[in-house]
């Protein structure tokens, strides 16, 4: 036991700033929001039961639970695909995929979310397509829609699927396709059948990245969702910053804590499930 | 080309092929489109743009029109430096601490320290505002500088990590026997090794930090102005066509330093990993 806190030793530095920074502040979010009142004074429950008594802030929470499904599951609808061409690809095609995939990355989220105003506008680029091509009468309304705010979404996001995908789609044993296909399976029933269950656990991963970060993006939700749209992180700056509400924002911040935390642990342990089973088989 | 596909190998390709297409052009588009507009001759953001000019990179660059965006942008480099110092600095020795440490706290304490990557960043990033202000601090670039920490940490310990489970353990078995001291073995086998690991993952803190914006939102005043902070006002005010020339900017430099971190660190590879 002794000799197992000594070589934890050089972990100490980011164990206490961790502690200082990252749990007190956590820990404090939960104090503050049993006060009843803005200046924190009187203790009480009244901002919970203010929260949890109001069907309003239960279609928020659902609506930015669902939104971040919605930008999961269209991560993987063009990500996936993505990531087979990529796995059939020559090496140097193989370099310029990984880093086309990683470029949006490391261009700023503010860039990406700029990006689609652009694009989705009244003038952009989509709707003088739509237009030019005689496909609408008027101009589409993209932004301020969730459609638009989902489709911005799945480019803002889908690195973060590519990468640890890409990774588990390198290592597995490209014999077993050959296997499948020579057995006479159709490239399909090899997709869902020996492809799908073996990055199962990458694309888990991958998922679990998206739906934490699109449940977060607070400058896309305002910005490419618009006012009338709500989630959870919009309500959360409302109330702190505009309401100075704190109490009732603390409530808010944990709900968008815990509720996005628990899709998080299903999907990791959907992912746990997949891999172990296929895994578990081979062995 | 004598042998005929079936109806299941066609729809594959075209199905696979075509949303791979898709997913191709959704990733660069946006970044072509931004950097096209930026060099437009209107005063107004639409595509395709009208006429070809450095007018915004002109006015971006005036010292006395652009100030507020200069001092934003000199405030997240000097956060991002030392967030991303110190990130490297700890997160590489909590690294070679875990990976020492074998066993169930050691697995704990790895997840904990990873925490802050899925964690809602706005709910960490209200907390941290409560938690400074009420502590009695006034905003400043210190406080931004501890809260970007926590969430760009995760990026050294797992690159770090990452480098640190592929040595080979031979290595340290063949320098100890030959009898170089823990301390020698570190600094002549081990550091080499993961080197290119530590220089990964300090450049995704230092990005990281640069893109931090839950946090930024709550911790940034005024004076302590952050660019993505300043840029989303940008939009959704006026919608100068300066952020344009701004992401313009950030995405050449984001380019360039890419590339440069690709050739030395095979960082690509690094991120997938």
């Amino acid at each position: 036991m002794k000799q197992a806190f000594i070589r934890m030793g050089p972990a100490l530095p980011l164990g206490l700033a961790y502690l200082a920074f990252f749990v007190a502040p956590l820990l404090m979010l939960v104090a503050v929001s049993f006060f009843a009142d803005d200046k924190l004074t009187v203790l009480g429950l009244d901002n919970w039961r203010k929260f949890l008594f109001d069907s309003f802030h239960w279609k928020v929470v659902a609506d930015t639970l669902l939104l971040g499904l919605k930008a999961v599951c269209a991560t993987v609808l063009l990500g996936l695909p993505l990531a087979l061409v990529w796995r059939g690809a020559s090496p140097f095609w193989q370099r310029v995929l990984l880093f086309v995939a990683v470029m949006p990355l490391l261009t700023s989220v503010v860039v990406r979310t700029f990006a689609w105003i652009v694009i989705l506008g009244r003038e952009g680029v989509v709707n003088q397509l739509v237009l030019g091509l005689g496909l609408a009468a008027e101009p589409l309304r993209l932004l301020q829609t969730e459609l638009g705010l989902v489709i911005s979404l799945t480019q803002i996001e889908m690195p973060l699927l590519l990468l640890p995908l890409l990774s588990v789609m390198a290592r597995f044993d490209p014999n077993l396709l050959d296997a499948s296909a020579s057995l006479g399976a159709s490239p399909w029933r090899t997709l869902f059948k020996v492809v799908l269950p073996l990055v199962a656990p990458g694309l888990a991963a991958g998922a679990l990245l998206v739906f934490a970060s699109a449940t977060t993006a607070f400058i896309s939700q305002s910005v490419i969702g618009g006012g009338r749209l709500v989630y959870l992180p919009s309500l959360v700056w409302q109330q702190a910053m505009i309401n100075a509400n704190w109490p009732f924002a603390a409530v808010v911040a944990i709900v968008l804590l815990v509720s996005v935390s628990a899709v998080i642990a299903v999907i990791a342990l959907a992912g746990r499930i997949a891999g172990g089973r296929v895994h578990g088989a081979a062995a | 080309m004598a042998r005929r596909h079936s109806a299941g190998e066609v729809s594959y390709a075209l199905i696979i092929g075509g949303l791979a297409a898709l997913a191709l052009v959704i990733l660069i588009g946006p970044v072509l489109v931004v950097l096209a507009t930026s060099f437009t001759d209107s005063r107004s953001i639409r595509f395709p743009p009208q006429g070809f000019s450095f007018r915004w990179y002109e006015l971006l660059l005036d010292e006395v029109r652009s100030r507020p965006i200069h001092r934003a942008a000199g405030n997240t480099l000097h956060v991002a430096a030392l967030a991303a110092g110190l990130a490297t600095l700890g997160g590489t020795a909590a690294a070679l601490a875990l990976a020492e440490a074998k066993g169930r706290w050691a697995r704990v304490a790895d997840a904990f320290f990873m925490s802050p990557l899925v964690l809602p960043g706005l709910a960490f990033g209200l907390a941290a505002l409560m938690y400074f202000t009420l502590l009695g601090f006034r905003p400043s670039l210190e406080l931004l500088v501890c809260g970007h920490l926590i969430v760009v940490v995760p990026f050294v310990l797992r690159t770090v990590g990452a480098s640190l489970s592929q040595r080979d353990p031979a290595l340290l078995d063949a320098s100890a026997s030959l009898g170089a001291s823990r301390l020698y073995t570190f600094r002549r086998v081990t550091l080499p090794l993961i080197m290119p690991g530590i220089a990964a993952g300090g450049f995704l803190a230092f990005m990281a930090s640069v893109d931090q914006v839950p946090v930024s939102l709550f911790l940034s005043s005024a004076r302590t102005d952050m660019l993505p902070i300043r840029m989303w006002g940008m939009m959704e005010s006026t919608l100068d066509v300066r952020v344009a020339a701004v992401s313009g900017t950030l995405i050449f430099v984001a380019f360039v330093l890419m590339l440069v971190m690709e050739r030395f660190t095979g960082l690509t590879k690094r991120m997938r990993g």
